[in-house]
């Protein structure tokens, strides 16, 4: 059993299908990339997997400690509850706050507060606020974000702004975290380091990644297993070696005649 | 642990001095009966305007209908005194009309903030329109002539311990864990909700702390006033409400506590001119949003926490 | 049967000005996106200005109307170079605020210099009842519908026929690009509210005319109405606040017909809401999802 088992997802728009019978499983602790040409089809797949938008068929299933739940008929915030959170390609801070909310937002599920303790100020309420404020702090400390706490999102320089959207998909403590494009706009050293970065949560966490990568030195350094998407279907799975030798793939990466 | 004890403490001592220096003034006879008017006055829009705040600036939601809660507020608590006219009937009539005002927002807050900006403004100003017409055409709330002789029972003191009770509720609310997943709806409602964060539930509960707070608003203004009528609640009202909130920044509470001050003062003054009173209400206001469109204050909130951080700050660096 | 008819006769004649008050809201707000507060102070200005042209320089109806929208265009231009250009790029209830603050200027102004008293609109067309079948309709009835329907007719024209109305369509659809393409910004903004105003200019003269009162505050209530019906259309379609503002015309005439008068506002506003509930973009338009 899969953590993570999508069956035949499709999604419509009008006449257009975008994404069409798509059938994949990642496993716990594995980091997989997902590639293919502009357009096939990879933002929308993310987005029916983290339930933004909703499949028109398929079902997306998920292994819990509570057993199995089915995740294609739930809320984005449900989605995000059962673990599985994201980054997004066109980054989406929340911009006027700081860098500290951002992450403790997230947290926001996972820690009760009660209203009348933060209302009257008890004993309880600043505690839980330093627990949080603490938990933040350590993921921001892995990114090497700890002295921005205060800065507004907005602010921060766009790879800071990248590695944010990762600490705060962290911070929702994810059994799977989805990348969309992380490393996009960043020059070859901040790749390198992230490349680094993404490998060091995956085992520190104990999470499985999802990855959207144009870099192919990226993905071919990173990902175990690669899932390769054109015209919204999948039309190979493997290791990087094996993707590499890939007809299919070669062709639609470099179109040439069938 | 200790720090935040003195912060509140300090809040608190501030909140005391304030009443003490209002009480003295006019015992000494430097404020007199107009000008306690003003003061409750200010204080009742700033009661009302907080919760607004709190609805189109932390949760980001555009609502024109506050009048239509201040109006359940107002009619419940009147009808509440009236038949009890002591202090328990008017503590009664206070929670009564808040809890009142908060259902019909749940009810009303469910199916219409799906909406979005001036969409939503525009139902929840029918909403009001609604409630105010309803209001026109019961018999317990007398039609078009309304609701009079209602005990006095706001009186200043009851409308400064009030004004202090939301504001802590209000900012408290807004600086905890649910306050920065009601600002995450307002920043970005995708993100937030795959961070985890129940938009839905957010703005209603934002909806339903403003709406409540606007019903003591309207409780107050009905046993200061001591008549009430369909028409006090007007979408001029809900307008009069989000020029204080906008004046003084959106997303500030201590803007609006200055803007409401501003305002009522500026109103105090211009009492003496006449019909021109309007005229330069009105061009005050446009100067005031062309020069400064972020408001007196935009986002800046006072912080005594912050105070003495800096302060300690240049102690260290000397 | 006939009372039936006679209600829509009353309420298409009603909606035609709620329509075209609902234009000029309509085309603010697709270009800039401004809820423009003080349109229905244009109209209450339309109709004093058709007041003091009749009865001062005793002019017909015809030059008191064509005079009228060219005031009122002229006065639409001024507020926005005035009160709404400073803040183009301010947050958006900034610029709310000053529309509120430019509608109260208005109504209190005239309120100042000419008195708040209601008056009596000079007759300026001999009133006829037409008897079709038992459904009675006045000359000035049919003169409204008439004379909104051709300027809605111009309207369109203008906007999809000339230079000046592509222009108009491309900033609402993106200012950023239009001005790319060499279209002038700020003088197609001046145009679209000189367009807007000089509609409602002729609502308020033809208002005048038919209900003969006026007073500074009149264009208060009209004007969150129009709003409504712009929004119950789809706001920033032209086609979409003109079927709102008959189908809040006919809503309201209908409701006092049934005996209902009470509630005539209350049904408006609740139908509004049912149908924002079922199309969160009014009538006719279009629910856009934001791109992930």
């Amino acid at each position: 059993m899969s953590l993570l088992d999508v069956k035949d997802l499709t999604k419509n728009f009008g006449g257009l299908t975008a994404v069409s019978g798509v059938t994949m499983h990642l496993e716990d602790n594995e980091l997989v990339a997902l590639i293919g040409p502009n357009g096939a089809g990879k933002t929308t797949l993310f987005n029916l997997l983290t339930g933004v938008i909703p499949p028109s068929e398929g079902t997306v299933s998920l292994q819990t400690d509570q057993g199995l739940q089915v995740l294609n008929k739930k809320k984005p915030y449900q989605v995000a509850q059962a673990g599985l959170a994201r980054t997004f390609q066109n980054i989406r801070l929340f911009k006027d706050l700081s860098v500290l909310d951002n992450v403790l937002i997230a947290m926001t599920a996972k820690h009760k507060e009660s209203f009348v303790s933060s209302i009257l100020r008890l004993p309880s309420y600043y505690k839980k606020e330093v627990e949080m404020r603490e938990e933040a702090i350590e993921l921001l400390k892995i990114f090497d974000m700890q002295d921005k706490l205060d800065n507004l999102a907005r602010n921060l320089p766009y790879g800071e702004q990248r590695r944010l959207e990762i600490v705060r998909a962290l911070a929702t403590k994810p059994k799977i975290l989805f990348l969309d494009e992380p490393a996009a706009g960043m020059n070859p050293e901040e790749t390198a380091d992230l490349t680094r970065l993404i490998r060091q949560i995956q085992n520190e966490f104990h999470i499985t990644v999802l990855l959207i990568e144009h870099d192919m030195s990226l993905v071919m350094n990173v990902a175990e297993r690669i899932y390769v998407l054109e015209y919204g279907q999948l039309i190979a799975e493997g290791t990087p070696a094996e993707i590499q030798k890939n007809e299919r793939v070669i062709k639609a990466y470099l179109g040439g005649e069938s | 642990m200790k720090k935040n004890l003195k912060y509140n403490l300090i809040w608190l001592a501030i909140m005391i001095a304030g009443y003490i220096i209002i009480n003295v003034l006019e015992f000494a006879g430097i404020m007199g009966q107009f000008a306690e008017t003003t003061l409750v006055l200010i204080g009742i829009n700033i009661i009302l305007a907080t919760g607004l705040n709190l609805i189109i600036g932390f949760s980001g939601q555009f609502s024109l209908g506050h009048a239509g809660f201040m109006a359940i507020g107002a009619y419940v608590c009147a009808l509440i005194t009236t038949a009890i006219p002591n202090a328990l009937g008017m503590l009664l009539g206070l929670i009564a009309g808040a809890v009142f005002s908060g259902v019909v927002a749940l009810v009303v807050g469910i199916p219409t903030l799906r909406l979005n900006g001036d969409y939503l403004a525009i139902a929840t100003m029918g909403v009001a329109e609604i409630i105010r017409i309803i209001l026109n055409n019961l018999k317990i709330t007398n039609g078009p002539a309304g609701l009079y002789n209602i005990p006095m029972l706001a009186t200043w003191p009851v409308v400064y311990l009030l004004v202090c009770i939301t504001t802590i509720i209000i900012v408290n609310f807004i600086h905890s864990r649910d306050g920065r997943a009601v600002m995450s709806v307002r920043e970005d409602e995708i993100a937030a909700e795959s961070m985890g964060v129940n938009i839905t539930k957010w703005k209603v509960i934002a909806f339903v702390v403003g709406a409540a707070t606007a019903a003591i608003g309207g409780a107050l203004h009905a046993n200061y006033i001591q008549t009430i009528a369909p028409t006090d609640f007007g979408i001029m009202e809900s307008i009069n409400i989000l020029i204080i909130v906008v004046l003084g920044g959106i997303g500030s509470i201590t803007g609006t506590f200055v803007a409401a001050v501003v305002l009522g003062l500026l109103d105090m003054i211009l009492q003496n001119f006449g019909t021109l009173r309007m005229v330069l209400y009105s061009l005050a206001l446009i100067l005031i949003m062309v020069f400064k469109p972020s408001g007196l204050l935009g986002t800046w909130e006072l912080s005594i926490r912050r105070l003495f951080t800096r302060k300690s700050k240049t102690k260290g660096d000397a | 049967m006939h009372t039936i008819l006679q209600q829509l006769v009353n309420g298409l004649s009603l909606g035609s000005i709620y329509a075209l008050l609902a234009l000029g809201y309509t085309m603010v707000y697709g270009i800039i996106k401004l809820i423009n507060f003080a349109h229905g102070d244009i109209y209450m200005l339309g109709a004093f200005w058709g007041y003091y042209v009749i009865n001062v320089w005793h002019l017909s109806f015809w030059p008191a109307l064509i005079t009228a929208m060219v005031f009122c265009a002229f006065v639409g231009m001024l507020t926005e170079y005035l009160a709404y250009r400073p803040l183009r790029h301010s947050p958006r209830i900034a610029a709310l605020i000053t529309a509120i603050g430019v509608s109260f200027l208005l109504e209190n102004g005239m309120s100042y210099l000419f008195g708040s008293n209601v008056r009596n609109f000079p007759q300026a067309m001999a009133v006829k009842q037409y008897h079709l079948g038992g459904v009675s309709i006045s000359n000035i009835q049919i003169l409204i519908l008439a004379v909104s329907i051709v300027l809605m007719i111009l309207l369109q024209l203008i906007v999809q026929r000339t230079k000046m109305g592509k222009a108009m369509r491309a900033v609402s659809v993106d200012p950023d690009a239009a001005q790319l393409i060499g279209i002038n910004i700020d003088r197609t903004i001046s145009f679209t509210f000189a367009l807007g105003s000089s509609l409602a200019g002729a609502a308020g003269v033809m208002i005048g005319l038919y209900y003969n009162s006026i007073d500074p505050l009149m264009g208060m209530t009209p004007g969150i109405k129009a709003f409504v019906a712009a929004v119950l259309g789809g706001i920033g379609l032209i086609p979409g606040a003109a079927i709102g503002g008959f189908v809040i015309g006919l809503l309201e005439t209908i409701t006092q017909a049934l005996g209902f008068s009470a509630y005539k506002d209350a049904v408006v506003y609740a139908v509004l809401i049912i149908i924002l509930l079922v199309k969160p973009a009014g009538i006719l338009g279009k629910n856009i999802k934001e791109k992930v």
